[in-house]
Order: C-alpha cells, then sequence, then structure tokens
C-alpha cells in the first residue's frame, strides 16, 4: 500500500511538471540530446530565471538531470517517468492481458483433451 | 518491462465505449465455450492473484449471470447481469453491473451493456468485445480501475517465469 501510494505521488509530480506546454516543449528539445539553459531559452519569449524555474519542477519531478560538475551545467532527458506514466495508461489493456493469458491455457489444455478424446474413438 | 501481446488490441471509438479484440488460436466453439461455461469461467476469469469461487450462468435470452471474483486478501467484486442475445457459437450481449460500485444511484437505462463478438478463420478465433457505458466519466472509471491489478499482474507474471527458470 505505501508503494503503491508513493508511486502515485511520484505519477502526479510527473502529471504536474508535464501540464505546462513551456516544460514539454523544453522536454521535446531534450530528446535530441543535453543542452544548457541558454539554449533551452533560446526558443522562448520568457526570461532566464523564469526558465529556470521551468527547468526546477522538471528536475523535482525526475524528468531531467543536470550536470553538477560541468561549468554549464548541461540539462538531460532522464525517460523514466515518462515511461511509468505510459504503464500507468496501460493499466487496462495488462489487465485483460492477464486474464486472456490463463484463458490460451485454458484453450490449449481443452485442446488436448478433444484430441485425446478424438485418438481414444 | 513490456508485456504487450501484439494480439490484443484495446480502442475507444467513443466517448462510451471500450473495444477490446483478440486473436485465440482455438476453434470458435471452444473459444465460446470457455467464456459460457461456469466450471471453464472459474478456470481464467480471475487473471492473477483472483479466483472466481462462484459462476452461475442460466445462458438464454432474459436469464441472468452472476460471477463472485476474490482476490488473495479476500476482497470480493461481483459482477452480474441480464443476457440480452445469445446466439452460439457467435455473439453474446449482456448487461454488466458491478455490486457495490455501479448500483450507486442505479436506473435500469444506465445498464453498461457488454456485446461479445466471435469469428472464426483457418482455426483461429478473434474474439471482440464492445463495453458501453452509461457515461464518459463510467468509462473513464472503468478504464481506471484495474490499474493496480494490471500492474501487480505483470510483477506475478514475472515472479511465474522466473520460477519456471529456477
Amino acid at each position: 500500500m505505501g508503494a503503491s501510494m508513493a508511486a502515485q505521488d511520484s505519477l502526479g509530480n510527473t502529471f504536474a511538471a508535464l501540464a505546462d506546454p513551456t516544460r514539454r516543449a523544453i522536454l521535446a528539445r531534450l530528446r535530441q540530446g543535453e543542452a544548457p539553459v541558454t539554449v533551452l531559452a533560446e526558443p522562448f519569449d520568457i526570461s532566464l530565471p523564469a526558465i529556470s524555474r521551468h527547468l526546477k519542477v522538471l528536475e523535482r519531478a525526475g524528468l531531467i538531470a543536470r550536470s553538477r560538475d560541468a561549468k554549464w551545467r548541461p540539462c538531460r532527458l532522464d525517460a523514466a517517468p515518462i515511461q511509468e506514466v505510459a504503464q500507468w495508461a496501460d493499466g487496462y489493456r495488462q489487465f485483460w492481458e492477464a486474464r486472456f493469458a490463463k484463458l490460451d491455457d485454458l484453450l490449449v489444455e481443452l485442446q488436448g483433451e478433444e484430441n485425446k478424446r478424438d485418438d481414444d474413438q | 518491462m513490456t508485456t504487450n501481446s501484439p494480439r490484443l488490441i484495446l480502442s475507444l471509438p467513443s466517448d462510451r465505449e471500450i473495444v477490446i479484440s483478440r486473436v485465440f488460436n482455438a476453434p470458435r466453439q471452444l473459444v465460446w465455450d470457455a467464456w459460457t461455461r461456469p466450471d471453464y469461467v472459474k478456470r481464467w476469469f480471475g487473471a492473477v492473484g483472483w479466483t472466481v469461487p462462484v459462476c452461475e450462468i442460466d445462458l438464454r435470452p432474459g436469464g441472468t449471470y452472476r460471477y463472485v471474483m476474490r482476490s488473495a486478501e479476500g476482497q470480493e467484486v461481483i459482477m452480474r447481469g441480464v443476457y440480452r442475445e445469445v446466439v452460439p457459437p457467435q455473439r453474446l450481449v449482456s448487461t454488466e453491473v458491478f455490486e457495490g460500485f455501479s448500483e450507486v444511484g442505479y436506473r435500469p437505462e444506465d445498464d453498461t451493456v457488454s456485446t461479445a463478438v466471435l469469428t472464426e478463420r483457418d482455426g483461429k478465433t478473434t474474439w471482440t468485445g464492445t463495453i458501453l457505458y452509461p457515461s464518459k466519466e463510467i468509462r473513464d472509471g472503468a478504464l481506471a480501475t484495474p490499474m493496480e491489478e494490471g500492474m501487480n499482474g505483470s510483477f506475478d507474471r514475472l515472479d511465474a517465469v522466473l520460477a519456471t527458470m529456477a
């Protein structure tokens, strides 16, 4: 239960971070590779501090990581939380997949029984 | 982490529907039996971590069905409904109510209607289930509900696979 609540909380952070179009655009840019703040700010008509605030939200959500050592502290994408969102959205499918996997097993067994009966006749 | 079978297709053709389509490597009559005979339903319908201790099926138009699904922790979910169309082995239309969930403020016109169509080709059967909900909100709720089981289920299956490798 505790783990599940924690998972939901991190999903909440991910959704909140993804709710903003500027942050989504930043993530889209980072798919091409890591970049420093100045480069990430270029397409937007907002101040560098505003971009930095967006980056902090993305960093807290675990969607980006920033190098501590390099002079320009480039940002890079971390896809793990997005995978978690995809998995969440895929829950209904997985539920049926699991059910149908058991049905597959039953059908194999029933066909085996039918073949055996045919052989016996 | 990916466990998606390419054979299952999930689609949302309208705001109130969920459609699932799946190919089974068995003739249609057998797939029909697996869906409509209580002794068979009990063996697979519970998904992972759930059993079906009670399954009552009166397979005729106007007949009722009632499934009791029980988790390992003893939690019970009861699904029941009335058959509207029974055309073996190709078409089954029924209403669907989950006791304790959809009965709050229940009205007959709010029935969730499930339509299953089975077609056979080259010894394989395509089963297509369309579930029509009374509203988008209820449909979306149904989509979100099995999340936990789905996730736990995938881990259970991983455990099962690992056990066979040991």
